[in-house]
């Protein structure tokens, strides 16, 4: 499906959003963290793939730049609203019943750590139909199980339109097993983000 | 990739936790539960098993334990994961370690051995080889051979060789390897001043006094009071003003242990024991 007022008032009624991202998603994460405002009154999770000696330099752009709190992820935060938080390098990222994060080390899944697949499957599993997640573009086929396992638990799924996105592959693999209830263009996703909760109409 | 059809609800987690404290004396009560509903999915995919048959097979096959055990703890680990703490530890603990006679170092939960190994390169970089012992332990018998081996293969080495770089130590990574083939062996020297043995960190004690102890990406895996358990048997196991360094994601919260740890280092969670 496109975009349309169903998924705008699940937008609005969504209290954990959650972005996946591999290659080709970094200026479109940077730029929906620049628009979010500070009161969204939503939790933000931000798992992207990135090389493990990168020292951060993600987390510092993103905050320099974020109207949100943005924090990277440490052992046992919690879950809180009107923040940003990206999944550090090197680790998974799973969120536990109490609504705590909990850091795993294991093995890569699809040749990355942080995996998007582990995220998305800990959020469906505690928050299911409380979560909106969009896959952004990536080059793998990470986050396309994830985003199934969260469909299947009420929540509403997305993936940027494969031909829209830098790399296709992630967000295809997503529509390829059903995972993405809406396929939307890049612009259509920035709509999305933008509208305020008052007016739940489309321009 | 993954199964999907494996799902195991967090009634079954609890089950599988007292069935294991009941049939082998091992705790994970205290393990976070996501991390550890995680692995079991994973062991039943990989031994493509039921919940039913996984239950059976604990209780009845004496060697499959072990199997479970190394499959439920983590023991992904790498030679200098997280360069800038090595880089750290290099310029905030050695100059005190360098204060003593000799220092006694203990590495808890140090699966394959490779976090020793990195450590023994700092100390010898630093002229502390000879001053200096360094205590592997892990809850784990099968990863505690592959660490006194000290033998891994280059491949790993190559990605190794990498972090190294980041920590600002001379040399290469190579120098402290002896390389045949596709396998790289850790230079006797550093093998001498080290010793592996097994310690269950839920059950067991104090087993001597150190001047520093690490224990990195440990504590992701236990839940609060475990982890303040821990941290008291890590208070009593140290010297006065002796030194504790956690994972870079892991921080000491509970308000009676910040009195008991003054941070060194903020950024890499690097702490000293203060008081008596």
């Amino acid at each position: 499906m496109a975009l349309d007022k169903t998924v705008i008032e699940r937008w609005h009624a969504a209290d954990i959003v959650l972005f996946g991202g591999s290659a080709g998603s970094f200026k479109l994460l940077f730029q929906i963290v620049k628009i979010l405002p500070a009161d969204l009154n939503k939790t933000v999770i931000i798992v992207i793939h990135r090389k493990k000696n990168f020292f951060s330099e993600i987390e510092k752009l993103f905050a320099e730049n974020s109207r949100m709190l943005m924090r990277e992820i440490a052992d046992k935060d919690i879950l809180k609203t009107n923040t940003i938080f990206i999944a550090p390098a090197n680790y998974h990222t799973l969120i536990e019943k109490d609504g705590t994060f909990a850091l795993d080390v294991s093995e890569a899944v699809w040749y990355s750590k942080p995996s998007i697949d582990v995220t998305f499957e800990s959020a469906a599993e505690v928050y299911g139909a409380r979560c909106l997640a969009i896959l952004l573009s990536g080059a793998n086929q990470d986050g396309a199980e994830g985003l199934l396992k969260l469909r299947n638990s009420g929540a509403t799924t997305i993936a940027q339109d494969p031909d829209d996105a830098e790399m296709g592959e992630m967000p295809r693999s997503a529509v390829d097993i059903g995972a993405a209830e809406y396929v939307l263009q890049t612009e259509e996703i920035f709509k999305l983000l933008n509208t305020k909760s008052d007016s739940p109409h489309i321009n | 990739m993954t199964d999907t059809s494996v799902i195991i609800s967090s009634i079954q987690v609890t089950e599988l936790i007292d069935l294991v404290k009941k049939v082998h004396g091992f705790d994970f009560s205290g393990y976070t539960k996501a991390s550890l509903k995680r692995r079991i999915t994973r062991i039943m995919q990989l031994k493509k098993l039921s919940f039913y048959d996984l239950k059976h097979i604990l209780v009845n096959d004496p060697h499959f334990f072990q199997e479970f055990l190394e499959e439920i703890t983590v023991n992904v680990t790498e030679m200098f994961r997280d360069p800038t703490f090595y880089k750290a530890l290099d310029a905030q603990v050695v100059p005190y370690l360098s204060t003593y006679q000799h220092s006694k170092i203990w590495c808890a939960g140090c699966s394959t051995g490779e976090e020793v190994y990195s450590l023994a390169i700092v100390l010898r970089e630093a002229g502390l080889s000879k001053k200096s012992f360094i205590y592997g332990t892990d809850i784990n018998t099968e990863v505690l051979k592959e660490a006194r081996k000290g033998i891994y293969s280059l491949r790993n080495i190559k990605s190794y060789a990498e972090n190294y770089s980041f920590t600002g130590l001379k040399g290469s990574i190579t120098d402290h390897f002896t390389i045949l083939y596709d396998a790289a062996t850790i230079h006797n020297e550093l093998k001498q001043n080290t010793l592996f043995s097994v310690h269950n960190l839920v059950s067991d004690n104090v087993f001597n006094e150190f001047q520093l102890i690490s224990c990195r990406n440990v504590f992701i895996y236990f839940e609060t009071e475990l982890q303040e358990r821990i941290l008291e048997l890590f208070y009593k196991s140290l010297c006065p003003l002796g030194y504790l360094c956690l994972g870079s994601k892991e921080t000491i919260r509970s308000d009676s242990f910040k009195k008991k740890f003054k941070v060194i280092n903020q950024k890499e969670n690097i702490y000293q024991k203060i008081g008596s």
